[in-house]
Order: structure tokens, then sequence, then C-alpha cells
């Protein structure tokens, strides 16, 4: 029987597997490691679905030290940045936070990213398995005078808590000067953070960010504070909290119809056919790398489209699983699992454009087939809460 | 450490095989049940297809993965655990008793002997 497999994660696999700050914290917990993105991290402490509930119900603690951290500052930090990346960091306020791609000169992505715009600076945060690829490119384009690009990834670590009950549990324990309180800030925003929980102090930043469908914090803190935050979080906040692996991370992103490079994206997908057009800027001065080849395929239109599927049957289909029209091979799974919320196995599938829409789809699990129905993404769309 | 009983055989991918006059029961050990986590899939062969030790027979799927499912001799299968498809849970609760998978009418007995022994499996486990 194969091992458990990672794989089934995305992201690239890597011979030195590295660990984050917060791995004696993962070990002391009892979770199952595993290896994604080259760090050794964990997939669950208890089970997957337990904690994919625990997320949407109440707040799940996730290590997320393993993504890259960069740092882009001087007068000509902004126009640096913009002339890489598709969203139009020129036009952010100061604590804005955008998704955003990364382009090769064919409109393929090298990574999607967050850009932070903070008052001295601009912070980016990337895939974990796209640290080392993006370092190396960053380090050969953002190099004009008057800005320098440093990679903060080791001295600045990454906490998410992440559900309904975040902003309640941690707002008591969270002084900011940006805004008046952590139920101030607002969705896809960042403060300054000073942080006081359970006799342990730490300043950094907080953001209302989260890559799991529900509302929730990314706290950035220093590296060498990050398993007494960690241990404070989860010791005083107690039995509301429980430490969430990426087992679920992938289920609730999936849930909420988020991409994950390796599945969704990668070099040889625009982010046009991923439906991710809000964070392309077509119209930006200047335009970014890959504007020229995307400008085709905008105009032409994608060939391919990126839907939701609801696997009939309780077989998942998983990533690489062919769909077919009849006979037709038609397009490919990127992501499929059980959806632990919705209880039926859902999936993520390039479909071609010139499929009729309510064409009878069909995906081939191992040689056996199940139908498809189209569903519209997201899966899952978290209720509103008054503010 | 997982318990490995001295009552039967073992293959290094994790499943096990007890011999009771010439049918060989098969399943996966404890260790295999945690590794893999929750369940969610299982496909067994019908009764009467025939084996090869070594090769797939089924597979099963967790939240996460898919893993083959080995057979660890060569025969027909004489009857499969039509109980599980509905009550998955059963392989992690009682992976040696209630979990077993399939039972085959083993075509050479040299198989079965040929097997890891539960000293051999457990110090795999330990390695």
């Amino acid at each position: 029987m194969h091992p458990l497999r990672v794989d089934s994660f995305g992201e690239k696999e890597d011979s030195t597997v590295q660990k984050t700050v917060l791995n004696s914290v993962h070990q002391d917990l009892g979770a199952r490691l595993v290896e994604f993105g080259g760090f050794e991290m964990p997939v669950w402490y208890s089970t997957l679905t337990d904690e994919h509930h625990t997320v949407r119900k109440s707040a799940g603690l996730f290590d997320l030290c393993h993504m890259g951290r960069y740092e882009i500052t001087g007068d000509n930090a902004v126009a640096a940045v913009d002339s890489v990346v598709t969203n139009h960091v020129a036009k952010m306020k100061t604590g804005q936070i955008r998704y955003s791609l990364v382009l090769n000169e064919q409109g393929g992505v090298r990574d999607d990213i967050l850009i932070y715009r903070l008052p001295d600076r601009v912070w980016l945060v990337v895939n974990a398995g796209n640290r080392e690829k993006l370092l190396g490119w960053f380090g050969d384009h953002l190099t004009r005078p008057g800005m320098e690009f440093r990679d903060r990834s080791e001295e600045v670590a990454m906490i998410a808590l992440q559900g309904p009950t975040a902003e309640s549990l941690l707002a008591p324990h969270v002084k900011t000067t940006w805004v008046k309180d952590l139920p101030s800030l607002g969705y896809y925003k960042i403060s300054d953070l000073q942080l006081e929980i359970g006799g342990c102090s730490s300043t950094g930043w907080v953001s209302r960010t989260g890559y799991t469908g529900e509302d929730g914090f990314e706290l950035y803190v220093p590296s060498d504070e990050a398993c007494d935050v960690w241990n404070a979080l989860a010791s005083t906040l107690g039995d509301a909290v429980k430490p969430c692996g990426l087992g679920c991370r992938d289920t609730l992103r999936l849930e909420a119809g988020m991409p994950l490079y390796g599945h969704e994206l990668d070099e040889e997908t625009d982010p046009l056919s991923a439906g991710l057009d809000f964070g392309v800027r077509m119209k930006k001065p200047n335009g970014f790398i890959g504007h020229e080849a995307l400008a085709k395929i905008q105009a032409d239109g994608p060939t391919r489209r990126l839907q939701g599927f609801v696997v009939e049957g309780k077989r998942p289909a998983r990533q690489g699983c062919a769909v077919f029209a009849g006979d037709r091979e038609v397009g490919v799974v990127t992501s499929g699992s059980p959806s632990p919320t919705l209880e039926v196995p859902i999936a993520c599938a390039y479909v071609a454009s010139d499929v009729p829409l309510g064409t009878a789809l069909e995906v081939d699990i191992r040689g056996t087939r199940a139908p498809l129905r189209p569903v519209d993404l997201p899966f899952y769309k978290r209720p509103k809460t008054p503010q | 450490m997982a318990e490995v009983p001295a009552d039967r055989r073992y293959l290094s991918s994790h499943e096990w095989a007890l011999e009771n006059n010439g049918v060989v029961t098969v399943g996966i050990t404890g260790h295999a049940a945690e590794e893999l986590g929750e369940l969610v899939f299982i496909d067994l062969p019908k009764v009467g297809t025939q084996v090869q030790a070594g090769e797939s027979f089924g597979e099963i799927e967790s939240v996460k993965a898919v893993s083959e499912l080995n057979s660890p001799v060569s025969g027909k299968i004489v009857e499969i655990n039509s109980e599980l498809e509905g009550s998955l849970d059963t392989i992690g609760t009682s992976p040696f008793e209630g979990g077993w998978m399939i039972r085959i009418e083993a075509s050479n007995s040299a198989e079965f002997e040929g097997l890891l022994d539960a000293k051999s499996y457990t110090e795999q486990l330990e390695s």
C-alpha cells in the first residue's frame, strides 16, 4: 500500500525537507506530519473532518510559516512591484491587501500571492512550493534603483486563527493603532498588532485574511516568539480553538472555491481560464510581465474554464481524472475531495469552452465513470454576520 | 506502537494474511489504518476473481488519498467482507478482526510461508 500521498496537496516535492519554527509544537501535539511545499507540516492533529468542522463552527489555529514572506522597501517599491504583478499596487491604500498573480511571459501563472500595502513598504506572501523559484525570479526582476527586496520568511512567523468566533476570541488580547480595534479591521486589511495573551507579549501585524472561506485573521510575529504566541493562543482560548492541519485547510479552501497552486494554477494556466479576473488589472499603466499574452487570451476567449462539480456517488474524483462528454475527453479534474460541509464529493475541473452548457459530463475515476453535476463556485459561502 | 498480532503474516505494504485450511483472510494492519486516517471508499473485487501475490486486488481511499490493496497470496477470492462498504470505520477500530477484507483460496502454500512474520513486520515499522 502506498504511504499517505502528500502529492495530493499539490506544490513541488523537495529532497531537503525544512521545518518551520513551530515544528516542535506540532510534535508535542502529536500531529501527523507530511512533506508539503518543501516543509514538514501537520496534515492533521485529530482528524481532518473534525478540524474542518471546527473552522466552520468555531475557530482553528494554523501554522503558515511555510509560506514565503518578502519585503520591498524604498521610494520605488510600489512601481517595481507593479511591473511584476497583475493587480494594481499604486491604487492600493495603506493598510490594504489584494490578491494578485505573478505571470510568466506566456500569461501562465508563476504564483498566486497576496500584496500588502504597509506605511513604509510593500509586503508579499507567496506559496511555500514557489518560495525558491520566486526568490530567484524576484531577485532578477525587482532590481531597479531606489528599492530593496528582502526575504523575511525566516524572521517573521505567520499564524492564522480562522473561524466565525476568531474575532470575539482574539479581540480582547489585541491592541492596534492603525485601526481603533480588531473588530474595526476590515476584510483584506492589515494593522499593526500588540498581542497580550496568557502572559505572552508580542508585536507585529494582524490582517483579516485567510484561505478557509471563514472570517479570520493572520498574525505576523517575530519567529523567535512564534512558539510562545501559539501556546498562549492555544491555552488561553481553550476548548474554543483547536490546532488545525493542512488537510482541512485544503478541503476548506476547495469548498470556498479558492485555487491552490499546483492544482488549479501552474505555469501553463492563465488566470482568466481560472476565473481570477478580479486579481488582474488589464488597464493599469505600464502593464505587467505577461500582459501581452494575457491580452491575446482575453481577446480570443479562454479555450477552457474552471468549473465546479458534485461527483455523483461516494467516490471522490482526484486531480488528473479525465472529464468526458460521451466519448470526447473535454477536461481534467484539478482538485477533488469529499466535502465535509456538503457531505458529497466535490471537484474542480477545467472543461473546454466549446462544450455547450448543459452537456452531460462524466469523470473517469481510475476506469469507472461517474456523472458530474455542475454547480456554481464557490461550493460554500459563509453566512453573512451582522457587523 | 500499533499492535501486530503474532498469529498471522504480513506484507511490507501493510496488508496482513491469516491462514486457515488453505484459505487466507486478508486485511490491512492497524498501523496502515492509522496512517490513512478517515476512510471514504473501498473497492473490493467480486467473489470468484483470481488474484496474484503482490498485485493489487482493490483500493482504499481516505479523505486525502487513494491507496492500492495488495494480495499476499495467489488464488481465487471465495468471500469478501460486504459489510465494510457501509461501515468503513471498522477498518480503523478493528483492523485485524472485523476489518478483514477478502478470503482467498490459496493456490500455492509456499507464498504464505514466504511472507513476513510479526517480528519482521514490527522491525520494519520500527526502522
